[in-house]
């Protein structure tokens, strides 16, 4: 696609993009570059020299268990995340799709928690948790069931599941609700005369033609699971317990920044920016499928 | 439940039973929140010892005043304030360099544009998460720790404006630019007094996404304000925790916690049509 009247001259128009290609050249590609250079040497204890390594940095990465479970983790990680965040989300838009009056209302009220940063979430969620004064695991003492994320992994990772879930399902109900919106009505009101009911038009009908909306919040939902979720893991558990809940962009950070080891560090950013790169190829796919309905 | 009146099933015991579903789930996804604003109105002792009331109590004055004004580490007014100052720096200024790019990209032929054109694509995958490191040094090597050109610089650095600007200028009608050439207006000429005017729903929705995703970082802030006094809001509430075994002030920070939704939320409340077109258009 290109524009077939123009202007003419070209000192205007790269001192027009000079600011953004600056800003991307120093924030961006040189630190990207850098990532990639680092990752292939080892600096010694007291930062003087490097030794180059070449792979041996991802050798070592992918043969570290600890590496290795932090995968894992994000993989089972963002799986639950992404669930939790599209069903309860595509259940709501249902139901406001069949209130058609009052939907707006309860759009309004849906669409807060999207507005909360993650950070802040895990804020909120580990308030109610707390094993000290939180609500509802003093409601779950009650009921004989001793909460506590600090020492139980699994719990932990339940915790940061729901707590990085909770504001996207905002984001995936609107959506849902508007790809609903579009599903013609005379297609429905056909079934209907049919016989079919509700939940049978629902699964025969709507979800099929919901596809595209689910792929496209399929892919987007992983790649916020996989980046942006940092800060409810940081405010929630620090990783822990015992690296229960360290995905690998938690890793990066820890092992960068607290751990102090450069390579590794670079080398797992290397990692990260492939997964981006698959990601991204994802969501293009599927834009250009649009394209072609 | 489908009645003789509605093939479609809008009426009766149905209907009604899909407004208590309704409700059920708006409640149970407000109750974080609420439960947040019920502890910043009521005593530390009240949290301590659980459970806590679930209703407000009557502190709420002096819980956010002492948020406000005395913080923990530091006043949060002066966190709201690092916080507006980031997110309007990299919403606008975002939104400038995209302008300006992308009119260049589609309005001109000069040499290397296709190569800009790219080089602009490629930052479009590698969030700021992937990248900590490397661009903590170059911040460092600036002098820029600690600074607002430092929180802001390098989250500026993305494609997503750029792209969406483009997109829209794409189907600005030809005629426009050639009555404009024909009249002899200078290229800004006809940027100033036709494209930006046209672009304007386009600015302000884009400005809804970008004031939010700015006021919500998280971890580039902790990176790089080790002073307490250029704390964000939203990277701030995490520093007030003690560490060890104190107890944490929770009314204050629960207070803290409320304040820093307020502003995002009144944007997405107030802006919500612009808002959802935003968010459709720059996924899209």
């Amino acid at each position: 696609m290109e524009k077939r009247v123009t202007f003419k001259g070209w000192l205007l128009p790269l001192c027009l993009i000079a600011p953004q290609v600056a800003i991307s050249a120093v924030f961006f590609f040189y630190p990207a570059g850098q990532a990639i250079w680092q990752s292939l040497f080892i600096p010694d204890p007291f930062g003087l020299s490097s030794q180059f390594v070449g792979m041996g940095n991802f050798d070592f990465l992918l043969s570290d268990p600890y590496y290795r479970a932090a995968f894992r983790t994000t993989a089972i990680f963002s799986a639950l995340v992404t669930l939790a965040a599209m069903v309860p989300a595509l259940f709501l838009a249902v139901m406001a799709d069949r209130l058609v009056k009052s939907a707006g209302a309860y759009r309004t009220l849906l669409i807060w928690p999207y507005a909360v940063a993650p950070a802040v979430a895990g804020v909120l969620w580990m308030f109610m948790f707390n094993t000290r004064v939180g609500v509802v695991a003093w409601y779950l003492g009650q009921l004989g069931y001793d909460w506590n994320h600090v020492l139980n992994g699994q719990e932990a990772m339940g915790l940061v599941v729901v707590a990085s879930a909770w504001g996207r399902i905002s984001y995936n109900f609107l959506f849902f609700f508007a790809a609903l919106q579009a599903v013609p009505r005379s297609v429905i009101e056909a079934a209907a005369i049919d016989g079919a009911r509700f939940w049978r038009r629902f699964f025969t009908i709507v979800l099929p033609l919901l596809s595209p909306t689910t792929f496209f919040l399929l892919v987007v939902n992983i790649v916020y699971a996989f980046f942006e979720t940092f800060g409810v893991i940081h405010t929630i558990t620090a990783g822990g317990p015992q690296q229960a809940t360290t995905i690998l962009v938690y890793k990066v950070y820890a092992d960068g920044f607290v751990g102090q080891d450069l390579g590794s560090s670079a080398a797992q950013s290397v990692i990260l920016l492939l997964v981006v790169g698959v990601l991204t190829v994802l969501q293009f796919k599927y834009i250009e499928k649009r394209v072609h309905y | 439940m489908s009645t003789s009146s509605g093939m479609v099933e809008r009426h009766g015991a149905g209907l009604w039973l899909t407004h208590v579903g309704m409700i059920a789930g708006v409640l149970v996804i407000f109750f974080p929140i609420w439960l947040a604003f019920v502890a910043s109105t009521v005593t530390q002792p009240e949290i301590v010892r659980p459970p806590m009331p679930l209703w407000p109590g009557d502190r709420l004055v002096e819980n956010y005043t002492a948020a406000l004004f005395s913080g923990v580490n530091v006043p949060v007014a002066v966190m709201l304030m690092n916080s507006l100052v980031m997110a309007m720096g990299i919403a606008v200024g975002k939104i400038i360099i995209s302008l300006l790019s992308a009119f260049a990209i589609v309005y001109f032929r000069f040499p290397g544009r296709n190569l800009f054109f790219w080089l602009i694509f490629l930052t479009l995958m590698l969030p700021v998460e992937v990248r900590i490191l490397p661009t903590y040094e170059v911040i460092a090597g600036f002098g820029m720790l600690n600074s607002y050109s430092g929180l802001i610089f390098p989250l500026i650095a993305s494609a997503t404006a750029t792209f969406l600007f483009r997109q829209f200028y794409m189907t600005v009608p030809d005629e426009l630019a050639e009555a404009a050439r024909v009249d002899g207006a200078r290229p800004m000429r006809f940027f100033r007094d036709i494209l930006l005017p046209m672009s304007r729903t386009n600015i302000a929705a884009l400005f809804v996404i970008l004031f939010i995703y700015g006021w919500n970082q998280y971890l580039w802030p902790l990176l790089i304000t080790t002073d307490p006094s250029m704390n964000t809001i939203v990277m701030g509430i995490k520093q007030m925790f003690p560490s060890g075994d104190d107890v944490a002030d929770w009314p204050v920070i629960m207070a803290t916690s409320i304040l820093a939704m307020i502003p995002p939320v009144l944007v997405v409340i107030s802006m919500q049509k612009l808002f959802i077109r935003g968010l459709v258009d720059s996924e899209k």
